[in-house]
């Protein structure tokens, strides 16, 4: 009985790798490779066409003294405080609303969510045209305001955010999310606090916020994760101006890497990339304990 | 509650002064209020597709009125059908299609393997393997691809479509395995218990068993993977140099640096960007329930 339960383990298990195998393959040269390769790549000067050459840390120096560097680095800060925070507040938002048990729900929440699957190139070409600051709609519903409309993306101060309204547009992404978070929040807890008398913010605060603490750091690793790689959009709209005010990070890195050939210097700028959004993800997983409640239940 | 709020007639509700009374109208004119505001915003978030759909059937003189008209007169269908020769729109929409439809198949016949072999299956190493699975949905694409690119280039492959299609045939993505398996999970293990008893092999229980049952996920994985491969920028722009192997966000985004430089033709580049667009929208409409069920679990990873 014993050798036939082996046996059968042991075909399982064969089994087990067969079926992975395209993974594994797949794991060990599409990714484990290349990361492998990029941390050497990173210590060499290397432009393809000619043999690469180990300069050891000279790629991490020359960026610390590279002033475009940080000014990259700075542009897509820039993006990611404000993009991930309005991008939550603005799903939540609307999340909170449809929460309300509201009539034609599958409608608003199609409408909300839909400019969140445009695809980017699409959208970046569709909102050029809507900041053009001539015959734009924003800007002409700025004017109707009675306000100046700012020249939006050829102006140096009004890129940046200009590039983050855009983003908002998708924000309905976030909102299917939440909720789908909310649905899952027990009523018996609403209704425990209204017997204790509490108001619709107390509600929010003592119970909608703690039960959704979960959805919304998981939201939040994955805005900053996805912020920090802007590239797309600044690529279609901007090219990095005006004035290099929307030369993000992964903008730069594409421009080292496949513009100027210096193939070395770009792995060096993904690994700086990389420990950065590690560095960032690990804070948030020591400051959740502060915010994040698992509810055992 | 609702029992509660109906023990009261229409005039009640308007001239009442009851708390029960008092508490439904509070509640009618809070939904009022949140119907005012959700209203106000879906015409905001659904205008600037108004708008796309507007300009591209705009005259170039209507384009560029001041103020701006909604309704397009005359309607120009001709912008659309001008783009289609002005432009080498069909074969960019040909290229697009091709790495679409190869790199779906290699995640559709691909991912549930894995997934097969990560929910269902024992092997030494399978925990940890997953555990290295999941790890890479955080890795930032940028740290592979230089090198990525410099092995393509070796294996002759840049400027050819394979680099945009071959990968999804291996296991066709973290996220789509994880779905998979996540879904795989939910089936109970007796299932294949008596048909282990009866001695059938596990291919025979993955094709006859399983791959019917995982059918609603696999639909949820075909959407993500369309519209993955559909909207990818940067792939195409690394690898895809010739003109005739433009997809259409590369071809898009040509266009659109001609006419920014003449002022002109807006019309065309927004019939354009329509076509790019419509696309994704009927794919979300044919499958948004199962669509919006894979986006809450990838989202919330439970």
């Amino acid at each position: 009985m014993r050798l036939i339960s082996n046996r059968m383990a042991r075909r399982e298990a064969i089994t087990g790798y067969i079926f992975a195998s395209p993974w594994i393959i797949g794991f060990v040269l599409f990714t484990a490779y290349p990361i492998v390769a990029s941390i050497i790549y990173s210590f060499m000067d290397y432009n393809i066409l000619e043999t690469p050459r180990w300069i050891g840390i000279k790629n991490y120096i020359d960026l610390i003294n590279d002033r475009t560097f940080w000014l990259s680095l700075g542009n897509t800060c820039y993006y990611v405080i404000f993009n991930v925070p309005l991008n939550m507040i603005i799903g939540l938002s609307i999340a909170l609303l449809l929460s309300m048990d509201i009539k034609g729900i599958a409608v608003y929440r199609t409408l909300y969510y839909m400019p969140s699957i445009v695809p980017l190139v699409a959208s970046s070409v569709l909102w050029s045209w809507i900041f053009n600051p001539n015959f734009g709609i924003l800007t002409h519903t700025v004017r109707l305001l009675g306000l100046t409309p700012p020249a939006w993306l050829s102006d140096p101060k009004w890129a940046k955010p200009s590039l983050i309204i855009m983003s908002l547009w998708g924000a309905g992404g976030g909102m299917i999310i939440y909720l789908a978070g909310l649905k899952n929040i027990p009523r018996t807890y609403y209704e425990a606090a209204e017997l204790d008398g509490a108001s619709v913010w107390r509600k929010f605060i003592h119970v909608t916020l703690p039960m959704l603490s979960p959805t919304l750091f998981f939201q939040l690793i994955m805005g900053l994760i996805g912020s920090f790689q802007v590239f797309t959009q600044a690529f279609v709209m901007t090219g990095g101006g005006p004035n290099e005010s929307t030369l993000f990070y992964v903008l730069y890195l594409y421009r080292n890497a496949f513009q100027f050939w210096k193939m070395g210097y770009a792995s060096a700028m993904a690994w700086v990339l990389f420990v950065i959004i590690m560095f960032l993800t690990w804070l948030n997983f020591v400051i959740s304990k502060y915010w994040v409640f698992y509810d055992q239940a | 509650m609702s029992t509660v709020t109906r023990k009261f007639n229409a005039l009640d509700f308007i001239i009442g002064s009851g708390w029960q009374v008092r508490r439904a109208r509070r509640k009618f004119f809070s939904k009022m209020f949140a119907h005012l505001v959700l209203i106000a915003g879906a015409i905001i978030f659904v205008f600037p597709l108004l708008w796309l759909v507007s300009t591209s059937l705009k005259p170039d003189t209507q384009i560029f009125k001041v103020p701006p008209e909604l309704i397009p007169r005359p309607i120009m269908w001709e912008n659309y059908t001008r783009m289609w020769r002005h432009f080498p729109f069909l074969m960019f929409l040909k290229n697009t299609v091709l790495v679409v439809v190869l790199s779906m198949a290699g995640v559709l016949i691909s991912a549930p393997l894995v997934a097969y072999a990560f929910a269902r299956l024992r092997w030494p190493g399978r925990n940890f393997l997953f555990m290295i699975l999941l790890g890479t949905m955080m890795l930032p694409g940028q740290v592979t691809m230089i090198p990525l690119y410099i092995l393509f280039n070796k294996w002759g492959w840049v400027d050819t479509f394979y680099p945009l299609w071959v990968p999804a045939w291996f296991g066709g993505g973290a996220f789509n395995i994880f779905l998979i398996r996540q879904f795989l999970m939910t089936i109970p293990k007796e299932l294949e218990e008596s048909a282990v008893i009866d001695g059938a092999s596990h291919f025979k229980i993955y094709w006859k068993i399983m791959l019917p049952l995982i059918n609603p996920v696999l639909t949820t994985v075909a959407i993500f993977q369309f519209m993955g491969a559909w909207n990818d920028f940067m792939g195409p722009l690394i690898y895809i140099n010739d003109q005739s192997k433009y997809t259409l966000s590369l071809g898009l985004r040509m266009f659109q640096q001609q006419t920014s430089a003449s002022q002109t033709e807006f019309g065309m580049l927004m019939a354009a960007t329509t076509i790019m667009v419509i696309p994704v929208i009927i794919f979300f409409f044919l499958g948004q329930k199962r669509f919006i069920e894979g986006v809450i679990i990838t989202g919330m990873k439970a």
